[in-house]
């Protein structure tokens, strides 16, 4: 028997049709330990909107990755997580961190950002020992022992998985460092100051495969003691490591959910055409 | 005539071009030692200058030149790094800031005869500074300030926005990156440009005919007190320097060995200004190697 019914669509296109034009996962405060939430966050270039109707929230130990093409917003979100557009944009709605909104004025920003680091694309060691690249922050606040400083350095670059290769010498140029090496110090130097959050902008797409496969393994090791946001271009990093995903589209977010359900499953279509290549 | 042959003549003329540049700094150079080194000696760079007789030195101008121009480093080296650290590292883009950077480039290209002017009916004459050292010093800060200025703001800029962004993400606040993390990263080229901005206060004449003065009283160099005229460093003092000292002897000078001393001193100006442009290069790489590997 044929089907006779010549008018009934393919599969792909009813979804398409059908499908929503939104899909933001929504957090029970029962089930999930809230970490980070952004409340309609809005963020302006002078006048040009490069993000809006930013509703996000972070679980607590766990990674979420941010994905989408180039000039998506992912970026401009992830960066005004920590104020760092605070120079260049303007960020409109709330941030909440441990009960405060940390958009505000009165918020002490360097201080907010010891609770929450940030790890940027290009290795960016200070011209200094590696020993001095982890202490540096700590020092200029605060006053500690060599013994605890110490021990810092070294928990800090265990956890980076970089002390076996750098233990002998610690007092050597951090810019004498390798790519993928040097981004690892770099995680060491953010994790050095005990941060709750670590936000990583595309941390390994500077770096060669080796490298950034050092480093993937770093962050699922982080994991059960650090709430990580990471912005990454490779999908197959996102479904590797992450536990939620968002996907951002021309300054919107188009859908946030598992990781494991954008990637099999997702509700959106354009979420389905950029995570099985069709564009970006 | 194709793209081969062209290239070929184009690189001739440029190495040629290149050549004659060379050649003529290297000929200049050559000219000066060849006629000033013969008369150099420990007595001709110690001994004190004579107006009539034969014989004379230029140890008084020598040590002027370099009392001057520390000095006058000590004055415009603050000063040009909190403008050049302000211009880099807060500076919004306004029409304040526009404004400064305006008057910084004026201040570069105004004739150094025309500061020495300002400086001796500003300085000398309006607040009764005399011809003297502290005269000759803030006239060399006018005319140094505004290229030592440009020169450690070049050398902040270079320093990537990374480092920049590094520090912000540590919680390091703007003043604390600018102190930890840029300047020491920044210091071995703000040396260089230090060092090199000092051969050019070496050898400035104009700017000091008229505020430094032209003569140059005998000195006790037992005398380290400051207050007492005779004491090299009495800033009140008049103080000839080394450049006006050549360019006073070949426009009025009537001792009779006057072209000997004229070449020795050029050669001694040449040989100084020289010193400071190698050592630049050596002293900016020595440091960067030092305080970047603690």
């Amino acid at each position: 028997m044929t089907n006779s019914n010549t008018d009934l669509k393919p599969a792909s296109e009813f979804i398409r049709e059908n499908a929503p034009e939104r899909f933001i996962y929504n957090m029970d405060p029962e089930k999930h330990e809230i970490a980070l939430s952004t409340h309609d966050l809005q963020v302006f270039y002078g006048d040009n909107l490069a993000l809006s109707e930013g509703d996000l929230q972070f679980e607590r130990y766990k990674i979420t990755s941010l994905v989408g093409a180039s000039g998506s917003g992912k970026s401009t979100f992830l960066r005004s997580l920590n104020r760092m557009n605070d120079d260049v944009a303007t960020v409109k709605g709330k941030i909440m961190y441990r009960g405060v909104d940390i958009n505000t004025k009165k918020i002490d920003v360097y201080e907010m950002r010891r609770h929450i680091g940030m790890v940027f694309q290009r290795p960016n060691p200070f011209a200094k020992s590696i020993y001095d690249n982890i202490t540096f922050a700590l020092t200029s606040r605060g006053n500690y022992t060599k013994e605890q400083l110490d021990e810092v350095v070294e928990t800090s670059l265990k956890q980076a998985a970089l002390w076996d290769q750098v233990k002998d010498e610690l007092d050597k140029s951090a810019l004498a460092l390798s790519g993928g090496q040097a981004q690892r110090l770099v995680i060491a130097r953010a994790l050095a100051l005990k941060p709750d959050i670590l936000l990583l902008d595309e941390p390994s797409s500077a770096l060669d495969p080796i490298s950034s496969a050092q480093v993937e393994d770093t962050l699922l090791k982080l994991k059960d003691q650090y709430t990580i946001i990471i912005v990454t271009h490779n999908m197959q990093q996102a479904a590797r490591i992450s536990d939620y995903t968002a996907f951002f589209h021309m300054g919107k977010i188009v859908e946030y959910d598992l990781t494991r359900k954008i990637f099999t499953r997702p509700k959106v279509a354009l979420t389905n055409d950029y995570i099985s290549g069709n564009f970006g | 005539m194709n793209a081969k042959t062209a290239d070929k003549i184009a690189t001739g003329v440029i190495y040629a071009i290149s050549s004659i540049v060379a050649l003529i700094l290297f000929a200049m150079l050559g000219f000066i030692l060849v006629r000033g080194v013969p008369h150099l000696s420990w007595h001709f760079l110690t001994s004190p200058a004579r107006a009539f007789e034969a014989g004379g030195g230029i140890g008084i101008q020598l040590f002027n030149s370099f009392y001057l121009l520390i000095l006058a480093m000590l004055i415009s080296f603050p000063i040009a790094l909190g403008a050049a650290i302000y211009l880099n590292e807060y500076a919004q883009k306004n029409r304040f800031t526009a404004i400064i950077r305006t008057a910084i480039e004026i201040l570069s290209s105004l004739p150094s005869v025309v500061v020495g002017l300002f400086g001796f009916l500003l300085f000398v004459v309006q607040f009764k500074l005399g011809f003297s050292i502290l005269s000759g010093a803030i006239a060399l800060t006018l005319f140094n300030l505004p290229l030592l200025t440009r020169s450690i703001e070049t050398s902040l800029a270079q320093i990537p926005d990374l480092q920049r962004e590094a520090g912000a993400a540590l919680g390091l606040s703007r003043w604390e990156t600018v102190l930890h993390v840029i300047l020491p990263a920044a210091v071995p080229s703000i040396v260089t440009g230090v060092v090199l901005s000092a051969g050019r206060v070496f050898g400035e004449a104009a700017a000091l005919i008229y505020t430094a003065g032209q003569s140059a009283p005998a000195l006790n160099f037992a005398d380290w007190n400051p207050f007492n005229i005779s004491s090299p460093l009495n800033p009140m003092r008049p103080a000839e320097t080394l450049a006006v000292h050549i360019w006073k002897i070949n426009s009025e000078g009537i001792m009779p060995d006057l072209n000997a001393v004229s070449a020795g001193a050029s050669a001694v100006l040449i040989i100084v200004v020289l010193l400071f442009n190698f050592s630049a290069r050596k002293l900016g790489m020595k440091l960067y190697k030092k305080l970047t590997s603690a």
